[in-house]
């Protein structure tokens, strides 16, 4: 849509040349093709451009008619929660530089962790112990994942590409040797995750798409277009029948995507800036995101609308990162004013805010077993919440 | 050029100290603050000027917020009070102390703890809209200790980018005023230090460019001399900040790699879009239905699942990272699941094919039945989704076989349709050949096999079951020594304690 738009403005300039033109070639018999041709083309893009406009309209007509109450008006009758106390239980020290991302094992215990050195760490958080470390060829590892059977980790950032590096139970064996390049994207790699086995990778990156991978042959199983802008986070539906996954952008769209057909199923623009994380609900029904314009929303996805905003006047910095507690009542946002918010997902307030970080949080994950969540910052340290 | 470097340091000099009160006006469309764009501050005779990029608004979100609070703060009526204070023998020029901004703060943004405002006036004062006139490090304390706005001119929003180049003419300058309190830092000293050999070539022209500036200020009135000082430094206290500090000026390189390049557009197949978006419209069922609230199912959700939330409810018998103690990992890996386990596959098909004991379980009970081939096929087409893409056209001809030929041994039921369309697929089989048959068996266990399995004796038990007190061998022992102790029975005690040990230890 955004697109659209700036190609109507350039369309109105170029037409308003092109007219200029068209006279000074008019006058002349030698090329009249050109000139019609030319105004072809601008009556289609204004043509174009009015319907865009139109069908964009009468959606935002459809979506209203749907809405009855809002999120909090309908929870007022939940009770409330009681006091609440988290703290950090883990301190992670061994990164020499920011740490931009991270991602659990399933078992509930180990997590890896990447930084703006290059290197990758995996460690045991409940005995701080590090297990593996892996230093990539390139700087901004802006991207990790762990997989589901615990036995490779997947990263990459700014050399555009995604890595698979699987996990030897021997400390001593140079794990670089073994690395598997994936995905190769045409700008740095934003985000990747496993999808339910070890054999299948799900990229997004700053060239605008995502793409699905087979890990052991490197092939393209199905790409993703539709963002106007970099994808900068995606999450993948945590059902077990599930075949979709919300991706966000810097275009403001969060998209909800099938991924046999690569189509994209569902859009959602209210956010003001940049979509920094999506987070699915639970259940599955819904997602949540995290911006620059200082909120976090809500989205339903039967109901096909945004049902909640999370925002403070007090809060003027963006939300590098969102996750939901287990039972989804509580939503978790790591901000880039080196605190975390903890919100009451039904209510829209917040619960509790939370110090420690001493500069931005960049990466924030709530365990498997929802028991801790980890917070990565660009102080160079992890932090395990419980 | 001496005159015309001095002439357009003097010019920068009385822009920077004009608007410190930034005059909001009504009705202002966007966010920018009126002010000249394209001047320039310290010009280099043999290098460009360094000025303040132009930028578009999007990318600068988080300043703008910080500036409509800073505009607020220094509004005549409802801002801060800024004011001169006579010290002994001089004045201090325009101040405000620390308190007074947490006061405001507190008043005016809706903040309840005064440890929150603390925090985000610091924040405020390491991107550098205020800075303490007596401190290179930039916090905010909530005391008497005095504070200064810096002037819009310097501001994060205006994109600089400071060179060394400048830097060091910057430190040169200091050097040149003799003044007890404008000495350098040990940091500053430093720094200078190591410019002077990274410059050795062109010092002669940084030396320059520092006493020509220094000229223009000598002219300055001493009031405006000290705020203008103090802003300067705050500038570079930002841009230069002391050694430990964070430094607020780093970017994300995925958002600074676009302010370079803002207007790259991408090459979107615009027709496809639209075409797109036109048929979502027509497909869409609106689904008119005044009983379907989808927030109902978001507040029931939560609270089915509340008491399984650590976050929420404390696990039982504790959370391991609070308590040290990896107990509910380990009955958890366990085979024999608790009764809190149990209860929650009867939330859903999805809660019982999701865990491994669940579906152990579920399999169990359907092959009592001799009805395990739905499951089966079920699981067995979960796993080719899994498998890399070189493995699927085998297992694909597998689970025909097993399932879906004529005469397979576990035959299941499949409608019509999705028979012909998975004929079909087998043909040219990919990971989603039996997407059709699955997605109907799925819903035929979920109506059929899933409610009786819920209802079933074998489930019921596992529901009802006690939980089993799983003490370590350790406390065991100590349990049954302690009793032999008591009894005084010391030889015949310790043969009873070394078989109860042995006992133990087989029984685990």
């Amino acid at each position: 849509m955004v697109v659209c738009c700036c190609l109507g403005r350039t369309a109105t300039w170029v037409s308003y040349q092109l007219k200029i033109h068209a006279q000074k070639y008019m006058r002349s018999p030698l090329i009249p093709e050109m000139a019609t041709q030319e105004v072809q083309l601008n009556e289609t893009l204004a043509h174009l451009k009015s319907e865009s406009e139109s069908l964009k309209s009468k959606l935002e007509e459809e979506r209203a008619k749907l809405h009855d109450v809002e999120l909090h008006q309908v929870a007022e009758k939940v009770e409330g929660l009681g006091q609440f106390v988290m703290k950090t239980r883990r301190t992670l020290k061994g990164h020499g530089n920011k740490v931009l991302c991270m991602d659990w094992c399933k078992d509930k215990r180990r997590i890896v962790s990447s930084s703006q050195d290059g290197k990758v760490i995996v460690w045991d958080a409940f005995t701080t112990n590090k297990e593996h470390a892996v230093t990539m060829p390139c700087t901004w590892v802006m991207a990790c994942a762990y997989a589901p059977s615990g036995c490779a980790v997947a990263c990459g950032g700014l050399d555009n590409k995604c890595s698979v590096y699987p996990l030897s139970l021997d400390k001593n064996e140079n794990l670089a040797a073994k690395k598997k390049s994936v995905a190769m994207h045409t700008n740095y790699l934003s985000a990747c995750s496993f999808t339910n086995s070890d054999m299948q990778i799900l990229t997004s990156s700053g060239d605008g798409t995502c793409a699905l991978w087979d890990v052991e042959s490197g092939q393209l199983l199905q790409s993703f277009h539709g963002h106007a802008a970099d994808v900068l986070c995606l999450d993948l539906a945590p059902s077990e029948t599930g075949n979709t996954f919300v991706s966000g952008g810097c275009d403001k769209k969060a998209n909800v995507w099938d991924m046999r057909s690569g189509q994209c199923i569902q859009s959602f623009e209210t956010h003001e800036s940049d979509i920094n994380s999506v987070r699915y609900y639970p259940s599955g029904d819904a997602f949540a995101s995290g911006s620059d314009d200082a909120t976090c929303r809500l989205y339903d996805l039967r109901a096909d609308r945004e049902v909640a905003i999370y925002s403070k006047e007090s809060i003027i910095f963006g939300v590098s990162s969102v996750d939901f507690s287990l039972s989804g009542r509580l939503l978790f946002g790591g901000y880039n004013d080196y605190t975390i918010n903890v919100w009451d997902v039904l209510k829209g307030t917040r619960v509790s805010i939370l110090f420690g970080h001493e500069n931005r949080v960049s990466t924030l994950r709530v365990s498997p077993d929802g028991t801790a969540f980890s917070t990565g910052s660009w102080d160079h340290t992890l932090r395990i919440w419980a | 050029m001496k005159q015309r470097a001095e002439g357009k340091y003097e010019r920068y000099v009385n822009e920077a100290l004009e608007p410190s009160r930034v005059v909001r006006q009504e009705n202002e469309p966007c966010r920018f603050i009126n002010r000249k764009k394209n001047s320039h501050i310290f010009v280099l005779l043999q290098s460009s000027p360094i000025a303040p990029l132009t930028l578009s608004p999007r990318y600068l979100f988080v300043p703008f917020q910080m500036e409509e609070v800073i505009a607020r703060m220094q509004e005549e009526k409802n801002g801060i009070p800024i004011r001169t204070v006579k010290s002994f023998l001089t004045k201090i020029p325009s101040v405000f102390s620390g308190s007074d901004i947490v006061q405001w703060m507190t008043k005016n943004l809706d903040i309840e703890d005064p440890v929150e405002a603390l925090h985000l006036g610091t924040l405020m004062a390491a991107h550098g809209y205020f800075f303490p006139i007596s401190d290179h490090v930039l916090t905010l304390k909530d005391d008497g200790t005095f504070y200064r706005f810096q002037t819009p001119y310097f501001w994060p929003s205006n994109c600089w980018e400071p060179e060394n180049t400048d830097y060091a003419v910057y430190l040169c300058k200091r050097t040149m005023q003799n003044k007890a309190r404008l000495e350098l830092a040990d940091y500053e000293a430093e720094s200078l230090a190591r410019l002077q050999r990274a410059f050795a070539r062109k010092w002669e022209f940084i030396f320059m460019q520092a006493e020509a500036q220094a000229k223009v200020d000598k002219k300055r009135d001493k009031i405006e001399r000290k705020i203008l000082d103090s802003q300067e430094r705050a500038f570079w206290d930002v841009h230069r900040p002391v050694p430990g500090c964070v430094n607020t000026t780093e970017v994300d390189i995925k958002k600074s790699s676009r302010m370079k390049d803002p207007h790259k557009t991408r090459k979107v197949r615009l027709m496809s879009r639209l075409m797109a978006k036109t048929s979502r419209e027509k497909g869409k069922s609106l689904t008119n239905n005044a009983l379907f609230s989808p927030e109902s199912s978001l507040i029931g959700y939560t609270e089915q699942y509340l008491e399984y939330d650590p976050c929420l409810t404390p696990p039982d018998p504790s959370n391991p990272w609070i308590s040290d103690d990896t107990t509910l990992w380990e009955l958890e890996a366990s085979k024999e699941p608790g009764q809190q386990r149990v209860k929650r596959w009867a939330f859903g098909i999805d809660e019982v094919l999701k865990d491994p004991v669940g579906r152990e379980q579920f399999l169990k009970f359907l092959e009592s039945e001799f009805s395990s081939e739905n499951l089966r096929f079920w699981l067995a087409v979960q796993e080719v989704k899994k498998r890399p893409i070189r493995e699927v056209p085998t297992r694909v001809q597998e689970i025909w076989q097993e399932f879906l030929a004529p005469g397979a041994p576990s035959a299941i039921n499949v409608d019509s349709k999705s028979y012909d369309k998975t004929t079909q697929n087998v043909k040219d089989p990919g990971r989603y050949a039996f997407e059709d048959a699955q997605e109907h068996i799925y819903k035929l266990m979920k109506s059929d096999s899933y409610s009786r399995f819920i209802r079933s004796s074998a489930y019921q038990e596992l529901l009802q079951a006690k939980k089993k007190v799983n003490a370590s061998p350790f406390s065991k022992l100590l349990l049954y020594s302690k009793f032999v102790f008591l009894f005084q029975i010391k030889i015949k005690g310790l043969v009873l304690t070394a078989s109860l040990c042995i006992l133990c230890f087989t029984e685990k």
